[in-house]
């Protein structure tokens, strides 16, 4: 009844081709920016802000550089981590080398450093598919790393072998740092998910995206269309590695504060594919669906005993969580293997024709 | 109004927020100390004792004295599962609760909490890891790591082997010696210090990486051992690490007397290889074993009354357990110090970080504790944060440690400049680094 496309006529291609047609889903979208850059910061405490929203938010944005890879062009990775690393890694030489220029800057230019080398371990993409080229993503994990803990120029030869976030400000406002105030770096991480999802959807739904789905599908059937391969893969790999650099960029400047190299382990590329797999594969909206499920949902079944003032122990609710959290992703992939993007889209659908279901 | 006034408008609107969600906790007159523990994940067997030992340790103060100077002891565990993302998780969750003070147990939650505490006034204490450099109270005066830096212990199993050897330091001239560790900071860290003293002091270091992913499996590296024959070899590691290392040694038939490691190896790590660990070394600051009266205390007072969380009443007086002991003492001394400095009973975290820093535990106190003969006295200053104290060695006879050598110091000429240099280069690295504007008590 409320939610429904009828008389909603397109008068162009373009509007025709718009990344949301529905004029309902262009208010609910509207309706989550609003709730997210003012209800958020206005209502949200420092906890809320630091610890959820700001790790959701900076996941999801790894998430989607994952998805781009594995949900829209079908390559298979577990390297996600060390990609993220190489933005952390990038962003923090750069910002010691150049501390003058605005960090931002930086965290943003740290996204093409991945790309170089998701492109180079991405080569091997052409020739191998499916479970040998996660193999061959997982030797760029391993050595990736080995070169974090190793290669000592890479964190200024600091004994503690970690890189440290020097305090850097934005209009006169610290953004990193110790002074940082969640609000501010809240704000600063939204806008930069905010802006690179618009981008990554806009390049999913154009003729970039379906080329990749088009090789995702099926791949020689895409090279008889004319489609070539390899540029289109590296470019899949270059995209994706771009949105994990920055979102290890991200992680490192506007979320830890300091990181070792096992921040960055294997791990993470694990905890990322399970967001994409089971957010959906190749869905924009499961990518926040993922991480929300992976990352909030722990922290809340961790604060539920001391809501209800149930004493449990922590190391008890730790294990809880473990086992709570393990049945649901069994019970999501059960209830639908496509993903809780795919449920969304079934709710969309019960909603078009309620009340009236046929 | 400004961008930064609105900004500051919004934060302290979201600062109001807080207590709806944390008002039961906000009691009038008492100190609220979180334990960051972790009784899960992969390093949950040494982690499951410290943590018992330092819960205990306060209970017992709640149960028995009524906590600290009259004031109540709100102790409450956050679980970090040794993982950074989850200790910072804990160290947001537990800010609006005004820490007095925060023990990360573990170097990666220390990292980021170090540039935190004096924004946010909460001394952080790592007893024993973290960044060593923050021994310089100068340049951290926010955060604490006695008794010893990880620089200090390997000078210390330095100079303990020169006497297995018969005379002074000159006789580590021409020796061998083998050093395995974890392929992480923590093991990584005294590195530049073996390659000075190895010229300066002339004998020949041999190096075994062990990466972190690899902990449970240093077959190659130990086949290296058996190649190399090092005359003795030191252990940096934590966790599985530390266990298989002493099985393997056991496998290669190492002589395990000449096998020093640093303080974190516990019971279990040496008894898993069976009888073939007898000998193995550890350094360690503290006595093992529950014979002593705050022990004996809290077996009554906690264990017998089921408020701990032990296994069992053997693992009372395990070392680990001890260490928690000792790391909780280190915070009720600071806690009681700080109440008599400022008169004050419900201290904050800005009058603990006063306390640690006058923080003077001698002997005869040691004793009022309950602790007599337990470790050696503990002092600390304004300038030194660490102490850089004695420790000694300890031996594994099938079923416990023995204590085997006197109090070892540390070779401070050497250790020192490292250090200087070290808080230095961190403040340069990361500046605009405060400057230190907290006033010293004399004391």
């Amino acid at each position: 009844m409320f939610y429904r496309e009828t008389g909603q006529f397109k008068q162009s291609y373009a509007a025709d081709q718009a990344v949301f047609p529905i004029l309902q889903d262009r208010f609910g979208l509207a309706f989550i920016l609003l709730i997210a850059f003012v209800a958020v910061p206005l209502f949200g405490n420092e906890f809320l802000l630091a610890s959820v929203m700001v790790p959701f938010l900076i996941l999801s944005l790894g998430a989607i550089g994952l998805n781009i890879l594995v949900g829209y062009t079908g390559l298979l990775s577990l390297g996600s981590a060390a990609f993220m690393g190489v933005g952390a890694y990038s962003a923090y030489k750069l910002s010691t080398i150049f501390p003058g220029v605005n960090i931002l800057v930086w965290i943003l230019c740290s996204g093409f450093f991945a790309a170089g080398i998701g492109v180079l371990f991405g080569l091997p993409s052409l020739r191998i598919k499916g479970f040998y080229l996660a193999v061959a993503t997982l030797a760029a994990q391993f050595f990736l790393q080995w070169c974090f803990v190793r290669i000592s120029w890479l964190y200024n030869d600091n004994p503690s072998g970690a890189i440290e976030v020097p305090a850097r400000k934005l209009f006169g406002l610290a953004i990193t740092g110790p002074s940082a105030t969640p609000v501010t770096r809240y704000l600063v991480v939204l806008v930069i998910v905010v802006v690179m999802t618009l981008l990554a959807s806009n390049i999913v739904h154009g003729r970039i995206g379906r080329t990749w789905m088009a090789v995702r599908d099926m791949d020689i059937a895409a090279q008889l269309m004319g489609i070539r391969l390899l540029p289109a893969k590296l470019l899949a790999f270059a995209v994706s590695s771009f949105y994990c650099g920055v979102s290890g960029a991200l992680m490192v400047f506007l979320w830890l504060g300091a990181a070792e190299p096992s921040a960055f382990d294997i791990k993470l590329s694990f905890l990322l594919l399970f967001m994409v797999i089971i957010g959906g594969l190749g869905s924009m909206i499961g990518s926040f669906f993922g991480a929300a499920l992976i990352h909030i949902l722990p922290i809340v079944i961790r604060m539920l005993p001391e809501a209800l003032g149930l004493p449990i122990a922590a190391a008890t609710v730790e294990h809880l969580t473990y086992l709570i959290v393990g049945a649901l992703i069994i019970f999501f992939l059960i209830v639908e293997p496509h993903g809780l993007a795919r449920l969304w889209q079934i709710a969309k659908q019960k909603l078009r024709v309620w009340p009236f279901p046929y | 109004m400004s961008l930064k006034n609105w900004l500051y408008a919004l934060s302290a609107a979201a600062s109001l927020t807080l207590p709806a969600v944390h008002g039961a906790q906000a009691q009038e007159e008492s100190i609220y100390v979180p334990l960051f523990t972790y009784r899960t994940g992969p390093f949950a067997g040494s982690g499951t004792p410290i943590a018992n030992g330092m819960h205990d340790y306060l209970t017992l103060l709640n149960e028995r004295d009524g906590g600290i100077g009259g004031v109540k002891l709100i102790v409450e565990e956050c679980e970090t599962g040794y993982d950074t993302k989850k200790g910072l998780e804990c160290y947001e969750s537990v800010k609006p609760k005004k820490p007095v003070i925060v023990n990360p147990w573990s170097t990666g939650i220390t990292l980021p909490l170090i540039p935190k505490a004096a924004v946010d006034k909460i001394p952080v204490l790592s007893m024993a890891y973290g960044l060593s450099a923050s021994a310089k109270g100068d340049t951290f005066p926010w955060i604490f790591n006695p008794p010893a830096t990880y620089w200090d212990g390997f000078t210390q199993i330095l100079q303990y082997i020169a006497t297995q050897e018969g005379g002074g330091i000159d006789k580590l001239k021409g020796k061998k010696i083998g050093y395995i560790y974890l392929d992480a900071s923590f093991g990584r860290e005294p590195l530049p210090l073996i390659e000075q003293l190895s010229k300066e002091l002339g004998f020949e270091a041999k190096l075994y990486p062990v990466a972190a992913a690899d902990m449970q499996n240093q077959s190659s590296q130990w086949l290296s051992v058996r190649r190399d024959k090092p005359d003795y070899m030191i252990l940096y590691g934590w966790g599985a690490l530390n266990a298989t290392a002493v099985k393997e040694a056991v496998k290669t038939n190492y002589p395990m007397e000449k096998f020093i490691s640093i303080w974190w190896p516990s019971e279990d790590d040496a008894k898993g290889a069976g009888d073939g660990a007898k000998g193995f070394k550890t350094l360690n600051w503290h006595a093992v074993g529950a014979d002593f009266p705050l022990l004996a205390d809290i077996q009554k007072h906690v264990v017998d009354a089921g408020k701990s969380q032990v296994s069992g009443k053997d693992k009372v007086g395990q070392v680990l357990y001890n260490r928690g002991i000792y790391n909780s003492m280190l915070i009720a001394e600071a806690i009681r110090k700080a109440q008599e400095i400022t008169g004050k009973k419900a201290v904050t975290g800005e009058d603990v970080r006063r306390g640690l820093e006058g923080l003077n535990i001698d002997e005869a106190r040691l004793k009022e504790i309950g602790l007599e003969g337990f470790t050696g006295a503990v002092k600390l200053s304004c300038a030194d944060h660490n102490g850089h104290f004695s420790t000694f060695v300890q031996s594994w006879n099938g079923t416990t440690y023995e204590k085997v050598s006197d109090y070892i110091a540390p070779m401070s000429d050497k250790v020192g400049p490292l250090l200087d240099a070290d808080a230095k280069a961190y403040a340069e690295k990361n500046a605009p680094w405060p400057a230190r504007a907290e006033a010293c008590d004399a004391s």
